[in-house]
């Protein structure tokens, strides 16, 4: 028998030779935003994004080289930053929220943590994308749309409004993501216009006419490309980025359904935290994401909406942003939000 | 001696430190639900939440019951058999659990599900669907089993071969002497063993939200990501806490309080391994089957999409070895203090039975049982409070996998002190040494084997740990899975391949070295 202390101490050698390893080899390695090498010294401003690296980077770093600071990101689902801002309190180290959804901006806001954007930021884009006290302010736009396997279903015979794709030539060839927050958000919208009965009545014909529930939308899209589902509810660019990524060749296409709340503006939003001491550094990265510069690069790159004034949408963007309707900026609410899932439920859609 | 002895104050002491870090996040939960108590109960005691629970709960039975179909006959094959390969079966066989489940779910997808792989290579219209509970089922079981396996394996060493030799003397067949010398002295670690597989299941949300399956996660995660209602979040979670206490309650009945320890002194005599015959045929086919399914394939896929050299371009092999580095730094910290703790616990738990020891145990368990975001959560919510020092720190991510991955070490610990004799350590007592000194200088070394497998099993989820890496890490820090969520968040899974690739080979190395240290054991 070996003796034992020698074989304790062989445990714990195995156990911490990793370790060692990596700490004296290389120790932890960090990189931020863009991965640019070139990152200014000067340490500026903190954002939680939940955007990821390729939508957010190239725009972090316009803004690193102008004003000459280093921005810290942390990156993580939406959601995910909103509770922690909200468990975060007083004491977060976050400056920036960018949030990808706008029901987590508006939990942030509710839960008292956003700060007022001075005017002139708020000013930038029209009083329809931006919330109505002046919490949070939209940067990009992506609408709600109708995507469709071109190999299989023709534009044309696609409804004037998703009401349409209750129809029994539909059954059992819809995708959905009712546990999605554009999806959610949709409904709400759904709800302000037509009221309760009539989209609990739309929600329940779904289900009926076997509509496919994903957990997401690009679940959706993979789906549709695949032949899984002819149609899917989703959000534009989520196609888009997948055209650039697969070639012209790729089977889904979008539409934008042109009756009723056919398409709705979906916001991705940013906000400047209230606890935050770089406040002017924070309203000035802010200008920065909404100057004609960050807002080309947003609709070029991931074919999004720019909400600033006075920016073209990509020529890709056949059609124009005033026929998208937005939910009214008040119904970003989160009791809204809370009957809507009600609803759903009810419905037996989530 | 008698059995009730009382344990070391510094054991107690370092126990109920261990006990009351776990219970962190647990506690958050309660100061959440206490802001609004009403609300809590509703939903925790509403018609859905039963329903969905009843759901997860069948969901648990089935892969627990299907591991133990997987994982027992391939321990033993691969301990105490001639089987040709065996350490190679056995390293291939503990791979899968360094997958992802959201991974490995959409690997299942693209391979079996509609219009997938599968079915373009048979050419048929339709393949019955993998949706739902069957999918759920199939992943889950494949992606776990692992869990199981690694203990029993641990176990089977250890095992007294005086037993079955006399048992095979007395003219029992080999399968008569597993059913009735060798499967009782596995129960406790199967048990043990089940009991992660069943914590791991309730708490996992990727593979069931991408396989369709509404389990009682999926509700936890509309209530706080769609209508950001922490309070429903918290109360959910409880639910799964007090389910958990219900699963411990079980394991230890059905670990039961047997003496399965040796009687004799000294140590183990090599075991002769069982020759099989022309039965490593099928045993072969067996093994092989698993890994096919479990590794092969999800790694050929990934391979597959690796080769077509989709990338969006972030991946190159520099960011890729410094990624690599920081996921083996957090594994390497939370696989060495988490097994540190875990022998703690599992010392009290085994060698001093009481009631403070038991709930030392049971508490040591409320990590695991929940989603990662409340473990998340509950650590931004104490730490931002009372030390913000050490907020979003390497400190605290260590601080987090472990508490959240201790359960993991304690299981495999405890099984292998149940089969150590206490008169060893008694005997050492007697010579005169001191508690720590035996503790140090007897108890370790002989419980390795278990400690061995506790450390890997909180190394290989460390390795895959997502959403408490994205909350808590220092900013900027990124691992392995932080960059394959990075590249799936836009659905491309291809160029996810190569990061995951690589988790999976540096997971293999110590992987093997643990298997090849457990078969050293004495």
């Amino acid at each position: 028998m070996i003796h034992p202390t020698s074989q304790a101490k062989r445990l714990l050698a195995t156990l911490l030779v990793f370790a060692a390893i990596v700490l004296a080899g290389c120790g932890f390695s960090t990189e931020d935003s863009g991965g640019g090498s070139n990152e200014p010294d000067t340490e500026g401003i903190t954002l939680y994004s939940g955007r990821i690296p390729a939508a957010i980077g190239p725009a972090v770093d316009m803004y690193e080289a102008a004003a000459d600071r280093d921005v810290q990101v942390r990156f993580a689902e939406t959601a995910d930053l909103a509770a922690t801002l909200v468990e975060e309190g007083d004491a977060s180290p976050a400056d920036v929220f960018f949030a990808q959804e706008p029901g987590a901006i508006a939990a942030v806001a509710e839960a008292g943590l956003l700060t007022k954007l001075p005017q002139d930021i708020l000013d930038l884009v029209p009083a329809r994308y931006r919330d109505p006290e002046g919490r949070w302010v939209g940067v990009t736009g992506r609408a709600r749309v109708i995507a469709y396997n071109r190999d299989v279903v023709k534009e044309s015979e696609l409804p004037p409004s998703p009401f349409g794709l209750t129809d029994p030539q539909w059954k059992d060839r819809v995708g959905w993501s009712p546990a999605s927050s554009s999806m959610q958000e949709y409904v709400t919208a759904l709800r302000a216009k037509y009221g309760d009965d009539r989209t609990k009545q739309w929600l329940e014909e779904m289900v009926d006419n076997g509509a496919v529930s994903f957990p997401d939308n690009v679940t959706i899209r993979d789906a549709i490309a695949k032949g899984e589902i002819d149609v899917g509810l989703i959000n534009h660019y989520y196609v888009a980025q997948a055209i650039s990524e697969e070639g012209p060749d790729y089977p889904v296409a979008v539409y934008f359904p042109p009756g009723g709340l056919g398409s709705l503006m979906l916001l991705t939003s940013v906000g400047v935290l209230e606890s935050s001491d770089r406040k002017p550094e924070a309203f000035t990265f802010v200008r920065s994401l909404l100057s004609p510069k960050s807002q080309a690069f947003f609709t070029s790159s991931s074919k999004e909406y720019p909400l600033a004034k006075g920016v073209e949408p990509d020529p890709a963007l056949s059609v124009p942003i005033a026929e998208i309707p937005v939910s009214d900026s008040s119904l970003v609410d989160l009791k809204e939000l809370q009957g809507t899932i009600e609803l759903m439920k009810e419905a037996g859609a989530l | 001696m008698t059995a009730a002895r009382r344990a070391p104050f510094w054991l107690l002491g370092a126990g109920l430190l261990i006990a009351a870090a776990a219970v962190l996040p647990a506690t958050y939960l309660v100061v959440v639900i206490a802001g609004d108590l009403s609300a809590a109960l509703e939903t925790a005691f509403s018609s859905r939440a039963f329903e969905t629970l009843l759901r997860t709960a069948a969901l648990t039975a089935a892969v627990v019951a299907a591991s133990i179909a997987i994982a027992v006959p391939i321990g033993w094959l691969t301990v105490r058999t001639d089987l040709p390969g065996r350490r190679l079966w056995a390293v291939l066989c503990t791979l899968p659990l360094v997958i992802p489940s959201y991974v490995g779910a959409y690997l299942l997808v693209a391979a079996l599900g509609p219009n997938g792989m599968l079915q373009e290579a048979l050419g048929v219209d339709r393949l019955p669907s993998i949706y739902g509970f069957t999918g759920a089922w199939l992943v889950l079981t494949l992606f776990t089993f692992p869990l199981l396996l690694i203990p029993l394996r641990a176990t089977l060493r250890r095992i007294d071969p005086q037993l079955e030799d006399a048992a095979r003397a007395m003219g029992r067949s080999p399968l008569e002497v597993f059913r009735t010398v060798v499967l009782p002295q596995l129960r406790p670690v199967i048990a043990a063993g089940s009991l992660l597989v069943a914590l791991f299941v309730i708490s996992d949300f990727g593979a069931v939200s991408i396989l369709r399956f509404h389990s009682f996660t999926s509700e936890i995660y509309v209530a706080y990501q769609s209508s950001f209602d922490r309070v429903a979040a918290a109360a959910l979670g409880a639910v799964l806490v007090v389910a958990m206490l219900g699963l411990l309650l079980v394991s230890s009945r059905v670990r039961g309080s047997k003496t399965v320890h040796r009687l004799g002194p000294g140590t183990l005599r090599p075991t002769q391994p069982y020759r099989l015959g022309r039965w490593r045929w099928p045993a072969i086919g067996f093994c092989s089957l698993i890994v096919l399914v479990a590794f092969v394939l999800p790694v050929g896929v990934l391979i597959y999409w690796a080769s077509k050299g989709i990338s969006t371009g972030s991946t190159s092999w520099n960011t890729i070895a410094a990624l690599g580095g920081n996921s083996l730094l957090i594994a390497a910290w939370a696989a060495a203090i988490g097994a540190i703790a875990a022998l703690v616990v599992a010392s009290l738990a085994v060698r001093y039975p009481s009631s403070a020891a038991r709930l030392v145990e049971r508490l040591s368990h409320a990590g695991y049982a929940l989603p990662g975001i409340l473990v998340a959560l509950g650590l931004v919510f104490f730490a931002t409070r009372a030390v913000p020092a050490l907020y979003q720190t390497i400190t605290l991510l260590v601080f987090a996998m472990t508490i959240h991955y201790l359960p993991l070490a304690i299981g495999p610990i405890a099984s292998s002190l149940v089969q150590l004799s206490p008169r060893i350590e008694e005997a050492a007592r007697g010579m005169g040494r001191g508690p720590a000194e035996v503790f140090r200088t007897i108890t370790i070394p002989l419980a390795r084997g278990g400690v061995m497998a506790g450390a890997a099993l909180v190394f290989l989820h460390a390795m895959k740990e997502l959403t408490v890496t994205l909350i808590l890490s220092p900013i900027g820090f990124k691992t392995l899975a932080t960059d394959i969520w990075t590249q799936t968040t836009f659905g491309f899974y291809e160029a996810s391949a190569i990061p995951a690739l690589v988790l999976l080979a540096v997971a293999a190395v110590p992987v093997y070295l643990l298997s090849e240290q457990g078969a050293a054991a004495p």
